[in-house]
């Protein structure tokens, strides 16, 4: 959009429109009304006195005239605000992403902010006074939960958990110390005199302390996704700003109860009670968390019929979780965090395709949205001069408390834990996460919430809080790329995988828990291990779908980037040839390929694009039909064709066939992006595999001879370990890209559609023998090993499928002796 | 080192094999009384039933690759200081060891010995290069059932592609090392091993 060549007539649009409203609002309305209506009572005075005022107004004044058309402002005043409140945020947004240059230097929050700033000058202009401050309540009812759920459900879970230890240290120990530090050095600086006379006790030093010492998610996640740190920095900060919160509900609570009651009644009692109470809020909202999680994959499991609303179960649920835990006080964030961190893998499971899309983007839209707003109202509450009461000594030294005291948190706790973890945690790490300590929306919509007539100087701690979240929102967001940069902290690293490292990968995690195995260590993978056992057997059942064993596609981005590269440098080629065999081509999978890409090719060949885009896809386009199309050939020969597609197929066949390992993926947050189940049939075949090796190698050396040998299927199903329940209608090949594997269903081995009920392992060309014998009675091995003679007991009365006999005995690994 | 039949581990020997490898006093008790309770023949020794009658390594589609790895060229048994010495791979690496001293030898655990450990799980043949065939074999391994033979040829010879760099149609150590650069072979090579 090359319209806009400098903001100001955008921002002259916005200045317009906000004047028009507001002057139409203060006109036709009778008292100020605040923005989604924060207070109930207010509102519905409001509405009241509207109505009241609308029906004295029919019924009062007379009419003398049918009116066509009525001005009914008071009618829709309230929707019309809201909405037209959250299009003008997202106008700004849009505004700014006209600039990109300008995204790039300043982070988006920032200059939202800013923006907030212009706005807020704006209304004050208009109204002299801050109709629409950002409130307390529709902060956290109507606009936090989202961005919280959004969190929660695209958490990486395997990194999050793996690194629980050290997230929780910092969020409890880490808050508790920042809160305590800053509230203590303030009243000790307020003692020495260097603030003036202000009506301020230790306690409620103590309570501005507490709620600044929350750092924020919102703000976490704008900054430090657009720098891109490394994930284990980022999972590290990201969530202590989640789990946080239940310290700093608690303490601020237990701080707010403390002013209430008065410095006297403070005894030993009431201490142990806030303690307990902390234990109480942080596991009350985290179990409540979990339980809305089990209800909410209980009911996906249920709604196969129903897939339209499918979607907004989740959030209905979700939300439901959030408001529970605020009602029995208990910590309404990590309730949120938990529900969707705990129900995603189900429900991704349990949906349908497009359900799970729709939610995905629903949630960004939402999450996204209401960051934006937040960021926007956060500037405009500033512009309030009620509240701008300045105190040089309480607001520099709060900035600057704030600040040192988390560098020094950070840095004693991370030393601390570096003792104690596999990877330490570097120095220039640790100098990131102590100014990455951003505060945001949570520290002011607490600030709001304190009651003037208890605390005397809420207008300074007001502005004081806001001041900290610009500083850390502005200042330090805007130098924190520049930071990362220069002391060249390890970014993530968004490259696509090789198939070697992808391999190579997956070799590590066997490797890795082998050797595990081998020295006897109970390490975290042992630990991850018995959890991921224990949820098998008893969880998944309950929680999924039966049906859903679907292999998730992993990496559908890099196969999609790789299939992109070879697409073009395909039709590059076929330009090349110039030949026109396009439409005589019966392998249509190429066009489906095509249209596919046909949006990403758009710049190379523009005209394909609006040519296949409005096509039925199974419609195939005659290409000579247009003339200014460029004559794209698809006729390469056949193998060529066939070797690139199955070339493109290669990562995906790789990805999905690979056997996982007894540990999970890994994944990498984003907020714009998405990204990734786990089948016991592998175990089967491995071991089925592994032990026909084994007595291969001893046979051969032994007899000197290989032989076909055919076992008797035995029940198999109790592998001691506890990690096999049968599955049945094993559909591993509904592998949900079409688009991608045209050869698929030719290529699905005849043998794995009949898939032995038994089983459920569906034979492999290789798999020729059954073992009878189960890992756990492995001393079994040793009388059959010396029985040579008796070969007969291994022989298999019935052949499982024909198939098998054609196929010569396979040596797959290559034991040496 | 020969085949000593001692069962009890002396001061000097782990004296020794904290100097090769950089274990910890405790750490090699430790590991000894888990190399004991694995020896059940008593000799000092570790058979390849040995480590086969671990159940878990049943499972391990690379589990008996790694057994082998255990295993010196062309020996059937390993005694304390080799499997010390293959394990020593996997402790993490140290943060006064990135600094080596140049005049020593690489500790095992570096990050070009760990990355041995592993191209030597491919390459059976220690011709120092993972031919197609070997990379099918493990590839075969470490595969579904569903894969047929064609499809894993071919993702072989994607795979070789790929990393392949002087055009020998193998992977040397070298191209192995280079494609494996950007990955965190440190953390992802490494296990604690308990005090």
């Amino acid at each position: 959009m090359k319209l806009l060549r400098s903001p100001a007539p955008a921002l002259l649009l916005l200045g317009l429109i906000s004047r028009a409203w507001a002057i139409s609002v203060r006109n036709s309305r009778s008292s100020p009304v605040t923005v989604a209506a924060a207070d109930t009572t207010h509102s519905g005075n409001s509405t009241g006195g509207n109505t009241t005022a609308e029906n004295g107004g029919h019924g009062a004044a007379a009419i003398t005239t049918l009116p066509i058309v009525t001005w009914k402002w008071h009618h829709v005043e309230l929707p019309y605000l809201i909405t037209l409140w959250v299009l003008v945020c997202w106008l700004v947004k849009l505004v700014l992403h006209l600039y990109k240059r300008l995204t790039i230097e300043i982070p988006e929050s920032a200059m939202l902010i800013l923006f907030g700033f212009i706005l807020g000058g704006m209304i004050w202009g208009a109204d002299k006074a801050q109709t629409f401050a950002l409130q307390p309540r529709t902060f956290f009812f109507f606009l936090l939960p989202q961005i919280i759920l959004d969190a929660g459900y695209f958490m990486p879970n395997k990194l999050f958990f793996s690194n629980m230890g050290a997230i929780l240290i910092f969020a409890i120990i880490g808050t508790v110390w920042n809160a305590v530090a800053v509230g203590l050095s303030l009243y000790g600086v307020y003692l020495g005199g260097a603030m003036g006379n202000l009506d301020i006790d230790i306690l409620q030093f103590m309570l501005f302390g507490s709620l600044l010492s929350a750092v924020d998610p919102v703000a976490v996640l704008a900054v430090f996704e657009e720098v891109h740190v490394n994930e284990v920095l980022f999972i590290l900060v990201f969530g202590e700003s989640l789990l946080n919160d239940g310290v700093t509900v608690v303490l601020y609570n237990v701080c707010d109860a403390f002013v209430s009651l008065g410095a006297d009644k403070i005894n030993a009692a009431e201490i142990i009670k806030g303690i307990v109470s902390f234990l109480v809020v942080a596991f009350g909202g985290s179990l409540i968390g979990v339980v809305f999680a089990i209800l909410l994959s209980l009911l996906t499991r249920c709604t196969k019929n129903l897939q339209i609303i499918e979607p907004g179960f989740i959030f209905v649920v979700s939300y439901l979780s959030y408001l529970t835990a605020e009602m029995l006080s208990l910590s309404s964030i990590l309730a949120i965090t938990f529900c969707g961190v705990c129900c995603q893998k189900y429900v991704n499971a349990n949906m349908a395709e497009s359900s799970v899309t729709t939610v995905k983007y629903a949630m960004k839209v939402l999450a996204n949205g209401s960051e934006t707003i937040i960021f926007v109202f956060l500037g405009i509450s500033a512009i309030d001069p009620n509240i701008w009461v300045w105190n040089t000594g309480f607001i520099l030294l709060t900035v600057l408390f704030v600040l040192v005291y988390r560098i020094i948190g950070v840095f004693v706790l991370t030393w601390m834990l570096n003792r104690y973890r596999l990877i330490p945690i570097e120095i220039i790490d640790q100098v990131i996460m102590s100014y990455g300590g951003l505060r945001g929306g949570v520290a002011y919509g607490l600030a709001v919430l304190l009651d003037q007539a208890k605390i005397k100087e809420k207008n300074l701690m007001l502005c004081t809080t806001l001041i900290v979240v610009y500083f850390t929102v502005i200042l330090q967001g805007v130098t924190m790329k520049p930071l990362v940069t220069w002391l060249k902290v390890k970014r993530s690293s968004k490259s696509e995988l090789c198939l070697i490292e992808k391999l190579q990968n997956r070799a590590f995690d066997h490797i890795l828990v082998a050797i595990e195995d081998i020295s006897g260590q109970i390490g975290h993978n042992y630990m991850r291990e018995k959890w991921n056992k224990f949820e098998e057997r008893f969880i998944r059942p309950l929680l999924m779908k039966t049906s859903a064993r679907k292999s998730q596609d992993q990496l559908f981005n890099v196969f999609h980037q790789l299939n992109l590269k070879d697409a073009i440098s395909y039709v590059a080629e076929g330009e090349r040839c110039g030949s026109l065999d396009f439409a005589r081509s019966d392998n249509d999978a190429n066009l489906v390929f095509k249209k596919k890409f046909g949006a990403d090719l758009s710049d190379i060949i523009p005209d394909i694009n609006s040519d296949l885009s409005d096509k039925d896809p199974y419609d195939i386009p005659l290409p000579s039909r247009e003339n200014s199309l460029p004559s794209v050939c698809l006729d390469v020969e056949e193998e060529m064709r066939r070797k690139e597609v199955g070339d493109n197929n290669a990562h995906h066949l790789l990805q999905t066939h690979l056997y996982k390992a007894r540990k999970q993926h890994r994944h990498r947050y984003s907020r714009k992006e998405t990204g990734v189940n786990k089948d016991e049939n592998e175990v089967q075949e491995i071991f089925q595999r592994t032990m026909r090796s084994r007595l291969e190698s001893f046979k051969s050396t032994k007899m000197g001879v290989s032989q076909n040998k055919k076992l008797k299927p035995s029940k198999k199903d109790q592998v001691s370990n506890g990690n096999v329940t049968n599955h049945t209608g094993d559909d591993e090949g509904g592998i949900e890209n079409p688009a991608f594997m045209p050869d698929a269903p030719p290529q699905t081995p005849p043998w794995s559609s009949s898939a032995q009920a038994e089983y459920g392992v569906a034979p492999s060309q290789m798999a020729q023998l059954r073992i009878p014998w189960s890992p756990g009675n492995l001393h079994r091995l040793a009388p059959l090993r010396i029985s040579t003679r008796s070969n007969d007991s291994f022989l298999l009365a019935d052949r499982p499928t024909t198939e098998e006999e054609q196929q010569p005995p396979n040596q797959p690994c290559g034991m040496k002796k | 080192m020969g085949s000593r039949a001692s069962t009890l581990l002396r001061e000097e020997e782990i004296e020794e094999i904290k100097k090769e490898t950089g274990f910890s006093h405790s750490q090699i008790t430790r590991l000894y009384s888990r190399f004991t309770s694995l020896d059940k023949g008593e000799n000092g020794t570790l058979s390849r039933e040995d480590f086969q009658r671990i159940p878990e390594l049943a499972i391990n589609p690379l589990g008996d690759r790694i057994i082998n790895a255990f295993f010196p060229e062309g020996e059937d048994q390993v005694n304390f200081r080799g499997f010390m010495r293959t394990l020593a791979h996997f402790r993490p690496i140290e943060d006064n060891e990135k600094n080596k001293d140049p005049s020593g030898t690489e500790p095992l655990n570096s990050r070009t010995n760990k990355l041995l450990f592993a191209f030597r799980l491919y390459d059976l043949d220690r011709d120092d290069k993972i031919s197609r065939d070997e990379l099918l074999q493990v590839l075969r391994m470490m595969v579904g059932v569903n894969i047929s033979d064609e499809q894993l040829g071919s993702i072989a010879d994607r795979t070789i592609q790929e990393a392949d760099q002087n055009g020998d149609n193998s992977i040397s150590f070298n191209e192995f090392i280079k494609v494996l650069e950007k990955v965190d072979v440190e953390q992802k090579m490494s296990i604690r091993f308990l005090h």
